[in-house]
């Protein structure tokens, strides 16, 4: 149970200067949030709160609507695979049946050592390679039961620890906000809102 | 699977061809950074625009170009900006890079492979129009074109070309980049919005809530999709009837497709709009090359799961808006999934109901009941437990979402999710009506599909956000 670290709250002070109005930022800072824990904490969703000026439970209203939040630890590594229709068509279902064979859980579920967990997703964006599976958002694309087996093992190894970060990091690349903000319509709205 | 299999065919005419002006740097390794871009003739329509034209003009060519939304609706993006009420500000461009239509694959790529052919795009709106402030909404899940849009954000930043007084001019406005978490209806542009608050993201009523009137925090906004704004700089640099003059008489512009399914090269492709056919799309060796052994097309849909579907007598049609409406479905986002002569047409009926009772957000009845019944009842009939009734029973449950089943479909729902999951079922039981009825009587698929028992931990639509 965490509230943001102190260069986390830094962070989250900057997202929030990029929107006119501040709870706009709580998606993105829920993001953050599940990145610092793996996941979504009690505690992180009142931090949050008191950063944009909500209340918690508006906060955890936003929160639950959205699938990728969790709510308790999932594994390090979430391997989602895409059974929909263009992944069905090629195999999508059989893939996802072996990697429950594979790692011995149902989608939905962990394994024991807290290292996998499995989703069977919707369409990820990724039709024309079907079918597709992202490891924690990152792609693999026509996955065979091969390439699965390799996929697993070499995550299991750590063998690509830096390609793959663990479960919460989404983008490690962020947007900055330098001299050159304009700030031109967190402006005009702060007029409008005041009246 | 065998090689040569488009000989055989007669395409109906000359395949279209055109300039790439969306996917040019795909193939390029540094098309998505600063130098590339700019090595390549990168901003330098944002110059052209904000130096040389005013923005009236610019509007001018982009109405002049008859450019269609590439999201879903295919509005005219010029005639769109043209709704905003006059000196109501401030106002607002938000970007919608939520793509997640099934079938649909081409914004990810856009956003990726060329980031800053987006930026430019937006910007160049943004004094189209006017906006204040744009917001760069990227779906959750695309971990690699958020961090590509950060970056190219920050190189666009300090080179003068967002934010204050860009390439030098009084114009000044800043691209927020932001990020949903994973909820296919946040693609609805008013549930976007609502998103962009810090909300659950579900509709809102149109009317009032017409973003252009009423948008986000209530002020002007306009909802524009990835690829409509990535067209911007090929538009100002060559002008709005170059880019008219490329596609057909009514659907302008080059376009891009996806195809996938069971076609021996599934791809993206750049086309001229308007002029060119499925079947060249889907038989043409510089395309998919044919469908996959040689076997015949059963049916495909052709514009995103929301879409009906068409079958061979639809192969000829030029993929043109007008056209398609007119045949009874759309072209929606770009989505084209080809099932050839084996597909389970009840399971891949199945799978496309149970995408919407999985994205309903709830908010309305018709839907949330409806589209769950729908699936729930199709669950059944797939694994052998189907009743006699159950395919009354499906149009029953599917007149009461979308009365009619007419096209396009009449709602009882807040936004057109709910009516989409009635496409599948319009389409495949009323033209596949027997494997529905064999499944009913003998609990598996007519013998001459690729019959695979269901998954066992497949069924219902388990995590509607409810
Ligand atoms: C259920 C639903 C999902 C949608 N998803 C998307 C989407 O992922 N991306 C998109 O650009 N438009 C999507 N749209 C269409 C948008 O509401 C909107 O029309 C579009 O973003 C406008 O951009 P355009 O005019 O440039 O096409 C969706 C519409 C509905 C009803
Ligand atoms: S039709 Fe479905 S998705 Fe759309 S508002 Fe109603 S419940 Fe939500
Ligand atoms: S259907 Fe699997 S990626 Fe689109």
């Amino acid at each position: 149970m965490s509230r943001f670290n102190d260069s986390n709250v830094t962070l989250a002070k900057e997202i929030i200067g990029r929107f006119p109005r501040a709870k706009s930022a709580v998606i993105p800072l829920l993001h953050l949030a599940q990145e610092q824990d793996g996941y979504v904490t009690r505690d992180a969703m009142s931090h949050i709160a008191e950063l944009v000026n909500v209340t918690t439970s508006e906060v955890y209203g936003t929160a639950t609507f959205y699938e990728m939040f969790k709510f308790e630890p999932i594994g390090k590594y979430c391997v989602n695979v895409c059974t929909n229709i263009a992944c069905q068509l090629v195999g999508g279902w059989e893939l996802l049946e072996h990697a429950e064979e594979k790692l011995g859980i149902k989608a939905g579920s962990t394994t024991d050592d807290g290292l996998f967990t499995i989703e069977d997703v919707e369409c990820i964006a990724a039709c024309t390679e079907a079918p597709a599976i992202q490891v924690n958002y990152r792609y693999r694309y026509k996955v065979t039961a091969e390439n699965l087996d390799q996929l697993i093992d070499d995550l299991r190894a750590g063998r690509l620890a830096d390609e793959i970060p663990p479960h919460g990091t989404l983008a490690r690349v962020r947007q900055n906000t330098t001299e050159a903000w304009a700030n031109t319509g967190i402006e005009a709205q702060a007029k409008v809102d005041a009246g | 699977m065998s090689e040569n299999t488009t000989a055989n065919y007669s395409l109906g005419g000359q395949v279209p061809t055109g300039p790439k002006i969306l996917t040019s740097r795909w193939e390029s390794a540094d098309g998505h950074t600063y130098d590339g871009y700019v090595r390549t003739g990168g901003y330098t329509a944002l110059r052209k625009a904000l130096t040389t034209m005013s923005p009236a003009q610019v509007h001018d060519e982009v109405k002049a170009s008859e450019m269609q939304g590439r999201g879903g609706a295919g509005f005219p993006a010029g005639t769109k900006w043209g709704f905003l009420p006059a000196d109501v500000h401030p106002r607002y461009l938000v970007i919608n890079g939520d793509e997640s239509e099934p079938g649909t694959y081409k914004d990810r790529l856009l956003m990726e492979k060329d980031p800053h052919q987006l930026i430019e795009g937006i910007i160049i709106a943004c004094y189209a129009f006017g906006a204040a402030q744009a917001f760069l909404y990227v779906r959750g899940e695309m971990a690699l074109a958020q961090e590509r849009l950060a970056q190219a954000l920050n190189d666009a930043y300090a080179n003068n070309l967002v934010g204050k007084r860009i390439c030098g001019t009084d114009f000044s406005v800043d691209i927020t980049l932001t990020w949903g978490a994973g909820a296919y209806i946040v693609g609805e542009e008013t549930a976007l919005i609502e998103s962009l608050e810090g909300e659950r993201g579900m509709p809102r009523l149109k009317p009032p809530f017409f973003p252009a009137s009423k948008g986000l925090y209530m002020q002007p906004t306009i909802v524009n999709n990835v690829e409509t704004l990535s067209n911007l700089p090929y538009i100002v640099n060559q002008g709005g009837t170059t880019f008219k003059d490329l596609g057909g008489a009514t659907s302008s512009g080059m376009r891009i497709f996806a195809v996938s399914g069971h076609v021996n090269k599934p791809g993206v492709f750049e086309v001229p709009n308007g002029i060119t056919t499925f079947r060249m799309l889907f038989e043409a060796p510089e395309y998919c090359g044919g469908v996959r052994v040689n076997r015949k097309v059963k049916a495909f849909i052709p514009g995103g799961a929301s879409a009906m579907w068409f079958f061979d007598e639809h192969l000829d049609l030029p993929l043109d808006k007008p056209t398609v409406d007119q045949a009874g479905s759309m072209l929606g986002s770009g989505a084209i999934v080809v099932m050839d002569e084996t597909t389970d047409m009840v399971k891949a009926c199945w799978r496309v109901v149970r995408f919407f009772a999985r994205e309903s957000c709830g908010k309305c009845t018709p839907c949330r009941e409806g589209t769950t019944w729908l699936e729930r009842i199709l669950h059944r009939i797939l694994t052998g437990n189907g009743r006699r009734e159950d395919l009354d029973l499906l149009f029953e449950v599917s007149e009461s979402i979308s009365p009619g089943l007419a096209w396009p479909p009449r709602q009882t729902t807040i936004c057109p999710l709910g009516p989409s999951a009635v496409s599948p079922i319009a389409s495949a039981v009323n033209r596949f009506r027997n494997e529905f009825e064999h499944y009913i009587e003998h609990g598996r698929a007519i013998a001459g599909v690729e019959y695979v028992p269901m998954h066992a931990g497949s069924s219902h639509g388990a995590h509607a956000h409810v």
